[in-house]
């Protein structure tokens, strides 16, 4: 069992989570040509170690995360909100 | 073997006798038996058969490594085929038996496939029906497969009941900040130290009490009562059968499996979930055999397992014992056998052992080769080490042989967490490295052989899950070093020497499979199917490996080890399944007028997790009547269906609108308040993902309605979309679906059936509430809610939405106004009708394979923007006009019916995947006749004129077919205007 420490509810299991995908995709804007679209949702790089990803504790809080995570080791190295503007204010309040 | 139980001594519970049955004779033993010592106390030996062989097989253990006492417990459902007799707590009652025998164990027709031996070796499969006439000649045919049924009848396990598991079992979540497993002297100290430190303590043991090896030991009693004082939580008949990420741990709890007539609100067993800060793994090591002829022999067994039963259950094993043993741990059996009055031999294969002890006869320098009589060992034939070969040295009698190769830690949970192994030379044994986890391995799983320093160990390991630095003990703690000897073979013999006796792997069948090229570890695993058994090669492996490395001239480390897996012993289907069964397999949603269906006489369906009214049959009707007359009822004059299991989210915010606008293909940013509009929504891939209206409440209010069946991944699609793609928008989304009750009232007559439940029957009127329209109402008792002017059926139709509580009184005041003009509750069978006869699309169509041009949509992608998926709809492939596209389905015999999932075929071309597929197929009372809706490719146009066949080879003849528009019925939509 992965364990994430969402940052709205602490530590779960990840069976009340949702995986997301790659979280370090950037989507292009929705008029972008196709091919960028393409490279976007069907290249990836399956990579073995570190990379960041995005999880939604579905049946928590709902929110949408950016999880920093090992794939082989399944080590947990960081959590924090996917949305920009969350993430910083519970920087701010930390 | 003549064993005996003694008139004291033991754990066992002499003024409770237990009656049991073996083999349909009734038998006597204790409380704090175990089938195992009951039966050896009962002077049974041969209590199975082996796998290939069918060789007598008796008690070769006192534990979960048990490789011959496997046997069959409990009667008809409750029957459980493979259970270690050796860890079967006796009850009154208990009803148990051997298996792979007939007649019975002790007189075997099969046991012929023993002198065929040679035809069984390593990969006798794949030999004999690969390559060996005649049933080579079978290959591939029905009788090859016949081959395999008789084979595998013939070799293998006990049968498993057919019937229902009438037992219960739940699921237990726990969490705490240092999981102890294993409660030997290391345990013991280990949770003591970590509890005592005011740390959460959880402590398992898989045996029925507290102790592990100490129960050999009366003075252990202390330290159990100081860990049962010290408020750790103790879960007893319990195994740890695997360690997960972040510090999980699957724990099975055994509840009642010892009970003759348990508790009924008690579940059979517990699955445990825990979540530990820090794991601390003393488990122990088991005691290895040595390969010689006859190893697998009825009273052969391990030297521990002698003194596990003369110390726990009070039985003398055999009265004239030989020990052959590698090490020193056989010495303080030997002293406990001679106390307890047998005559005690110990064949030591070091040519220095330790000093005899007291009335203990000592030979030097040798080992056994051969166990002789069939039912029982008689006598064994001794071995001399001369010049690191092994020669013949005479013959002892005897009644038992207690044989240790060497010891094992186990290091199974360890290795689930992906620490391997270490092959230790000095010890002959693989020792667990350290985890970069906080998992510490203490006592004789750490390969620490001593009561005192397993103690100590257990101490520092506690020491150091507490975060603090602390030496552990040196691994090892015999006075003379071991030696190890995994087979022992005379020259120019050629013994049966076995290596996994559960699954008949001797030591020929490893050189065979060395010889014929499988060199990994992991190939001679499965080839051979060497700790492949139930055991899981508790007691194999490490003479598998070291026989392979003799064979290929290396090490034991070359060869490497084989990684372990959960289950470290096995465990039953039941327990995780849990409370999860039948009804309670997925949860059950009702909507709010569940009842009030119920009681009108719906008959219901599943439709994902809902229960949804299906048809509402009046007397005497088939579903196939209801349907029918609830569909043509619609279309005459009205019906009510129940909607409320569609998907309901409310979007709101200042940037409501433009969200809408990208998520949807079609646009909405110009949808005026007190409007609805269908919408479609694609994936990023350009495939259509759901579809439903969105009403316009409010200027930054929308209400949006998606499928039943899509509504959780529509949630989650638009909160990943403003979470982590447009958080630059100010729109908040949340689900509604459980907030409103919704029907649908459609036909020629809705309007005055609702218009006469609400407060101003003029609101809506065809001008108030044109068509798409949406308006806030109030119902004549003053309930307010939402109308939508939207028709899924092609009728003039409304969708009425109260708060969830007032749906059955909706529904009470509408149903009176309905039947008073003829019309009828509908259910979901009458709306498919109702909706393929207009050509709507739902999740049979809309499968995930299919674009918006494809469903027929196309002219709803808005070419003004762009929105989600815009940009891979436009992919050439997804462009093409031959790709399958919606159809309307008529059979050219108006009389004959076809299925939906038949496949559309030229009717000249009738094979391979056809030209399309039905999706769908009806009684249209509207057109008189069955149609269906489905895909061909190239659309209907490609097909006029063209003779087209619905092929549905399994259930049925081909029918011949029309293809016509998807929109049979009123294609211009004229019924559900005005």
């Amino acid at each position: 069992m992965i364990r994430i420490d969402c940052p709205f509810c602490g530590m779960r299991d990840h069976s009340e989570f949702h995986y997301g995908g790659d979280g370090s995709i950037v989507y292009p804007a929705l008029d972008a040509p196709t091919s960028e679209w393409h490279d976007a949702v069907f290249l990836r790089q399956n990579i073995r170690g570190r990379q960041v990803e995005t999880w939604q504790h579905v049946q928590g809080c709902r929110m949408w995360l950016r999880v920093e995570r090992d794939t082989m080791t399944h080590e947990v190295f960081s959590v924090k909100p996917a949305h920009a503007g969350i993430a910083k204010a519970l920087e701010a309040k930390q | 073997m003549t064993a005996c139980r003694l008139p004291k001594w033991g754990r066992i519970d002499r003024s409770r006798p237990v009656s049991f049955q073996w083999d349909g004779k009734t038998l006597q033993g204790y409380e704090g038996d175990t089938l195992a010592s009951a039966l050896m106390a009962n002077g049974k030996t041969v209590l199975g058969r082996s796998f290939k062989y069918h060789r007598p097989r008796g008690i070769m253990s006192a534990g979960v490594e048990e490789s011959g006492a496997i046997v069959s417990v409990g009667t008809g459902a409750r029957m459980e085929p493979n259970v270690k007799a050796t860890m079967q707590e006796l009850y009154d009652g208990l009803s148990a038996r051997g298996q792979n025998a007939w007649p019975s164990v002790r007189f075997d027709v099969g046991a012929i496939t023993g002198a065929f031996g040679r035809f069984f070796s390593a990969g006798f499969y794949y030999k004999t029906f690969m390559g060996l006439p005649p049933f080579e000649w079978g290959r591939g045919t029905g009788l090859w497969m016949k081959y395999e049924t008789i084979i595998r009848r013939a070799a293998g396990m006990g049968k498993a009941s057919r019937e229902v598991d009438p037992d219960s079992y739940d699921h237990m979540h726990a969490f705490c900040d240092v999981l102890v497993v294993g409660s030997g002297p290391a345990g013991l100290q280990a949770a003591l130290t970590a509890a005592q430190a005011g740390r959460d303590v959880i402590l398992v043991e898989q045996d029925c009490e507290l102790g592990g090896d100490t129960l050999n030991d009366p003075d252990a009693d202390d330290l159990i009562g100081a860990v049962k004082g010290a408020g750790i939580r103790i879960l007893t008949r319990t195994t740890a059968f695997g360690l997960y990420d972040g510090g999980t741990a699957g724990l099975v709890e055994r509840v009642t499996d010892h009970l003759g007539s348990p508790d009924a609100t008690l579940p059979r067993q517990r699955f445990w979930t825990v979540r530990a800060v820090a794991t601390i793994l003393a488990t122990g090591a088991l005691e290895r055999s040595i390969a010689f002829d006859g190893n697998d022999r009825p009273g052969v067994m391990t030297v521990a397992a002698a003194r596990v039963y003369l110390n726990r259950y009070a039985i003398l094993a055999g009265e004239n014992i030989v020990i052959a043993t590698t090490n020193d741990s056989a010495y303080a059996t030997a002293s406990d056998l001679v106390a307890a009055g047998a005559a005690v031999t110990i064949l030591d294969a070091r040519s220095d052992p330790p000093v005899a002890p007291m009335g203990v006869q000592v030979q030097a320098g040798r080992t056994v080769s051969k166990a002789i009589g069939r039912h029982g060992v008689k006598r064994v034939e001794v071995a001399k080490d001369m010049n690191g070969v092994w020669h013949f040295d005479g013959v002892l009698d005897c009644d038992l042989l207690l044989v240790s190769g060497g010891w094992s830690p186990v290091v199974n949970l360890a290795s689930h967490r992906n620490v391997i192994p270490v092959w230790n030379d000095e010890l002959a044994c693989f020792l667990p490295t350290d985890s970069t986890e906080p998992v510490y391995c203490a006592g004789s799983a750490a390969g620490i052989w001593t009561r005192e320093a397993c103690q100590k160990s257990g101490e520092v390991a506690a020491l150091r899950a507490l975060g603090q630095k602390a030496e552990a003990p040196i691994a090892g703690g015999w006075d003379v070093p071991i030696k190890p000897v995994y087979e022992v073979r005379l020259p120019d013999t050629k013994p049966k020497t076995f290596v996994d006796p559960q699954h008949d792997v001797t030591g020929d069948d490893v050189r065979l499979a060395h010889q014929e090229g499988f060199v990994s570890v992991e190939h001679l695993k499965r080839y051979t199917t060497l700790g492949m058994a139930t055991d899981q090669g508790k007691v194999g492996n490490v003479i598998g490996l070291a026989l392979m490395a003799e064979a290929l001239g290396v090490e034991v480390p070359a060869v490497g080890t084989t990684r372990f897996r959960p289950p470290y012993t096995p465990v039953a289907i039941g327990v995780f399944s849990g409370r999860n069964t039948g009804g309670h397999f997925k949860p059950l949603r009702r909507t709010p007028m569940h009842n009030w269906n119920i009681a009108q006489g719906a008959v219901m369906t599943d439709a994902g997790l809902w229960h949804r009214p299906w048809f509402y049959p009046r007397a005497g009707e088939t579903i196939n009547e209801a349907y029918v007359r609830e569909a043509a009822t619609v279309r005459k004059t009205v019906g009510i269906c129940d909607v409320s299991s569609l998907g309901k989210i409310a979007v709101q915010g200042p940037d409501a609108a433009e969200f809408l606008n990208r998520v949807y293909t079609n646009g909405f940013t110009k949808l005026p308040v007190g409007k609805a509009r269908y919408g479609i929504m694609l994936r990023d891939d350009g495939m259509v993902m759901d579809d439903g209206t969105t009403w316009r409440l409010g200027d930054q209010e929308f209400l949006m309605t998606t499928t039943t069946t899509n509504a959780a991944r529509v949630m989650v699609w638009l909160e990943e979309l403003l979470q982590t793609r447009w958080d630059d928008l100010g729109v908040h989304v949340t689900s509604v679906t459980d907030e409103w009750a919704a029907v649908s009232v459609a036909g020629p007559l809705s309007r005055d059936v609702i218009g006469a439940c609400l407060a101003d029957a003029d609101a809506i009127t065809n001008d108030a509430l044109p068509f798409m329209g949406v308006a806030p109402v109030t119902l004549k008792d003053g309930t307010k809610g939402l109308i939508a002017r939207i028709s899924f059926s092609g009728e003039r139709a409304f969708e009425l939405y109260v708060p969830a509580g007032h749906g059955p009184a909706m529904m009470d005041a509408l149903w009176p106004q309905a039947e008073a003009v003829g019309g009828c509750l509908y259910g979901l069978e009458a709306l498919g009708a109702l909706r393929i006869e207009k050509g709507h699309v739902t999740g049979a169509e809309l499968d995930g394979r299919v674009t918006i041009d494809d469903a027929g949509l196309g002219k709803m992608a808005s070419t003004k923007k762009a929105f989600v998926g815009d940009a891979l709809r436009k992919r050439p492939e997804l462009q093409r006009g031959d790709r399958p596209q919606l159809v309307g389905i008529f059979p050219k015999d108006r009389n004959q019916t076809f299925n939906g999932g038949a496949l559309l075929c030229a009717t000249d071309h009738q094979t391979g995947f056809g030209e399309g597929w039905v999706t769908a197929g009806t009684v249209s009372p509207a057109l008189g006749h069955w149609i269906g809706i489905g895909y061909i490719n190239g659309g209907p146009e490609a097909w006029v004129g063209e003779s087209v066949t619905a092929t549905d080879p399994t259930r049925g003849d081909p029918v011949e077919v029309e293809i016509v528009s998807p929109h049979m019925f009123d294609p211009k939509g004229e019924r559900m205007h005005g």
